[in-house]
């Protein structure tokens, strides 16, 4: 099968001080990966490396077998085919239902499927009734989940969620985890998901990479980072030990 | 005090009266400064966002000069007009000098650092915001730009009225470019200022007076029409 | 001996003290002759027309009135529209005035807002146009002639149309010529001197313009007509009744009037033109 993400010699630099700094990483097709390290490992830029928004200094990523494009007329067509979830989501004016429903404007969908489709994924995270609230009066978990909505609306190959439940309430966050399980199961999409929560990467992710400072520390199956680390420090930090 | 309450029947009667040469300079003001302010509008809300939403070398110098004309004198504006289309000057033969189409150029060139400049702002507040965000979700660069304008549209607002209010209250250049014509280019601003040097006091105070309630009246419109109009995209 | 001494001390007193009576009583008198005269005042408001402050005349006759009094006295000068100057006046915004519209002085004063009206001097007004004359005003025999031919041939004529001094002499020569003008020829334009004459320049038109403001501003055009008497521009000088600065009122128009005033008017304009613009002729109004 052919993986989702290959990065190659990935080098972020930002005034030539290097932020990240991956030698190989593969993300494969169709399962749950989780990110997770320290604040300031480099999980976001990576993150923004995959959704094109951060160019690499150096190094160089395909996407499903192709070079990712960063530039270019391609590099629209592929970022339409992904989609991202802030850690703050950015809700814009209009209501609930504009905002779910932009997604598929911008990619000139006809109206009539636009409103099948932003109830199908509105009732996947449990908001149906909120279509006509203002964006901007929504609580956090509302606004985090219309966000994961808005993601979920345009059938992305890649969903990618930097923190999407840090700073929620517990009865948001089980909501919005069991979203992302039942995913890749119903639509077959990859996933990464940046955490710096230990216990919803064990939860979620087959696959799991730890980085810190910038580099990959270790990369295998969840089971085994949690379970049977190798890398001393990937010790300390699943045990939560880890002083940083 | 005497005069202030004398004014407040004269403008009435002088409303109601239907005087054709007072309907005439209201018209003209309108027009002028609705048209300047077009114009700027389709100059300055692209450059300033634009300038909102990139930053390039070279950009803190564009920004410190876009602040600067943002105060540009009215006169200093009518002095380079009226140089440029005087019947000597470089455009002198398009004869364009003492006309209606002279006063909107030379406004234009007052209003468009004004919509710039304040376009510049208000898109630069919310870029960080949503700029990153509707990319994400797909937007093309057109889109992205049509996202953040439409999310500064509250600051855009605020550029056209200010604008718009420097153009209708503005006399300076076009006294100079207009001439203070009558029938021709006399405007409410450039009646007043004739009625003052006259000593009519009176008048004058009574035509500001009706200039204030026709800003109040377009000014309401803009925000009520304008801001509606900008709402519409999303609300299919 | 004593007896005398005794006798005498009252004596003395009267003596002393009529003696002091008298003093006082003649430092009194003295002082009720010969009044203190009062102290001038700090400042002094003249209000006048933008063409008398444009000429530069002003600014020859200010500073010598004001050294005269050693600079305590500061003369304001508000160049306006001769309507707003009026205007000043009646409102008691202005403390003399210094204007050339005969017809609104005189109401200015019959209507009891004005005292101490005089003329002071004169200038001419000029018919001025491009080089081609296109109505060959030129050839006109007086000023309401050659207004005929420009209203005729519908040759451009820009007019300041602000109820100005200017303006209304411009009126009046229409009004004898029987001519009601308007239609495009006819340009309103609702401006000072300058202004209008540079339209004028810019429009290829004709205009009626004060020989000051027309030598000041150096424009293409040529005079085309000037010296009739219906083109005598007299400028009068009045003082608002209501003034709070009457010493220093007064003494700006007497400094106007002086023979001292009178010379430098004559005198005026010779070194930066080659020839005086205003003529004094001095003369109080009845």
């Amino acid at each position: 099968m052919v993986p989702a993400f290959s990065l190659n010699g990935v080098i972020v630099e930002f005034n030539n001080q290097p932020v990240l700094d991956i030698g190989e990483l593969v993300f494969d097709d169709r399962i749950i990966h989780a990110v997770i390290g320290p604040s300031g490992a480099g999980k976001s830029t990576l993150l923004r490396v995959l959704n094109m928004l951060q160019k690499p200094t150096q190094g160089s990523v395909t996407y499903f077998g192709n070079p990712l494009p960063y530039n270019g007329a391609n590099s629209l067509a592929a970022r339409r085919s992904m989609s991202m979830v802030f850690q703050t989501p950015a809700m814009f004016s209009g209501n609930v239902y504009d905002n779910v429903a932009l997604g598929l404007r911008l990619r000139d969908v006809k109206t009539k499927e636009v409103r099948a489709k932003v109830f199908q994924a509105l009732e996947t995270v449990g908001l149906t009734d909120l279509t006509k609230r203002s964006a901007a009066t929504l609580s956090g978990g509302e606004a985090q989940r219309i966000a994961l909505a808005r993601a979920l609306v345009v059938n992305p190959r890649v969903l990618l969620l930097d923190e999407p439940t840090a700073n929620l309430d517990p009865g948001n966050v089980t909501i919005i985890e069991d979203v992302i399980k039942r995913i890749p199961h119903e639509t077959g999409i990859t996933i990464i998901i940046v955490t710096h929560n230990l216990y919803q990467a064990k939860r979620l992710s087959q696959q799991a990479v730890f980085l810190n400072k910038g580099k990959i520390v270790e990369s295998s199956s969840t089971d085994e980072i949690f379970n049977n680390p190798k890398a001393q420090e990937t010790k300390l930090f699943v045990s939560g030990e880890m002083v940083y | 005090m005497e005069t202030l309450y004398s004014s407040m029947l004269s403008i009435v009667k002088l409303i109601l009266s239907g005087d054709k040469a007072l309907y005439e300079i209201i018209l003209l003001s309108l027009k002028v400064s609705i048209a300047a302010t077009t114009i700027g509008m389709l100059l300055g809300i692209p450059f300033g966002t634009l300038m909102g939403m990139y930053r390039f070398p070279g950009r803190q110098v564009v920004v410190i000069i876009i602040y600067t004309l943002m105060g540009l004198p009215p006169v200093l504006a009518g002095v380079i007009i009226y140089l440029l289309l005087s019947a000597k000057g470089p455009l002198g033969e398009l004869q364009l000098l003492f006309t209606p189409t002279a006063m909107v150029t030379a406004q234009v060139l007052l209003v468009t650092p004004i919509i710039t400049g304040l376009t510049m702002v208000a898109v630069r507040g919310k870029e960080k915001l949503y700029l990153e965000t509707a990319v994400s979700m797909g937007a093309s660069r057109l889109q992205a730009a049509w996202l953040v304008i439409r999310e500064a549209k509250a600051g855009i607002m605020a550029a056209i009225v200010t604008a718009f209010g420097r153009a209708i209250a503005e006399v300076g250049a076009v006294m100079l470019v207009g001439g203070n014509i009558e029938h021709v280019t006399r405007v409410m601003t450039t009646s007043i200022i004739l009625e003052t040097r006259k000593g009519n006091f009176d008048l004058a105070l009574s035509l500001g007076l009706v200039l204030l309630a026709i800003s109040f009246m377009i000014n309401g419109f803009l925000v009520a029409g304008v801001l509606k109009y900008l709402q519409r995209g999303e609300q299919y | 001996m004593k007896s005398i001494v005794r006798r005498k001390l009252p004596m003395t007193w009267a003596l002393l003290i009529s003696l002091l009576l008298v003093v006082t009583l003649s430092t009194a008198a003295y002082t009720a002759a010969a009044p203190k005269k009062p102290a001038i005042e700090s400042e002094v408001t003249l209000a006048t027309t933008t063409s008398t402050q444009d000429s530069g005349l002003l600014d020859v006759m200010i500073p010598a009135f004001e050294k005269k009094f050693k600079n305590k006295v500061k003369v304001k000068v508000v160049a306006v529209g001769t309507g707003q100057a009026i205007q000043l006046g009646k409102d008691s915004n202005a403390d003399v005035l210094l204007v050339h519209a005969r017809k609104s002085e005189d109401e200015f004063v019959a209507q009891g807002y004005g005292i101490k009206a005089c003329d002071v001097m004169y200038n001419q007004f000029l018919l001025v146009g491009p080089k081609d004359d296109p109505a060959k005003a030129a050839a006109a025999k007086n000023a309401v002639e050659a207004f005929t031919k420009i209203a005729e041939a519908k040759a451009k004529f820009v007019s300041r149309g602000d109820d100005s001094g200017t303006h209304k002499k411009e009126k009046s020569i229409w009004d004898k010529s029987t001519i009601k003008p308007q239609g495009s020829w006819y340009i309103s334009a609702g401006q000072g001197m300058g202004e209008t004459l540079r339209m004028a320049e810019e429009m290829g038109a004709y205009t009626l313009v004060d020989e000051a403001t027309f030598l000041t501003n150096k424009t293409n055009q040529v005079i085309l007509f000037k010296g009739d008497k219906d083109l005598i521009n007299p400028y009068g000088m009045i003082q608002v009744k209501s003034t709070r600065k009457k010493v220093a009122a007064n003494e700006l128009i007497w400094f106007f009037i002086s023979p001292q005033g009178q010379k430098m008017i004559g005198d005026f304009g010779k070194n930066k033109f080659g020839k005086s613009i205003f003529v004094p002729d001095f003369k109080w109004r009845k």
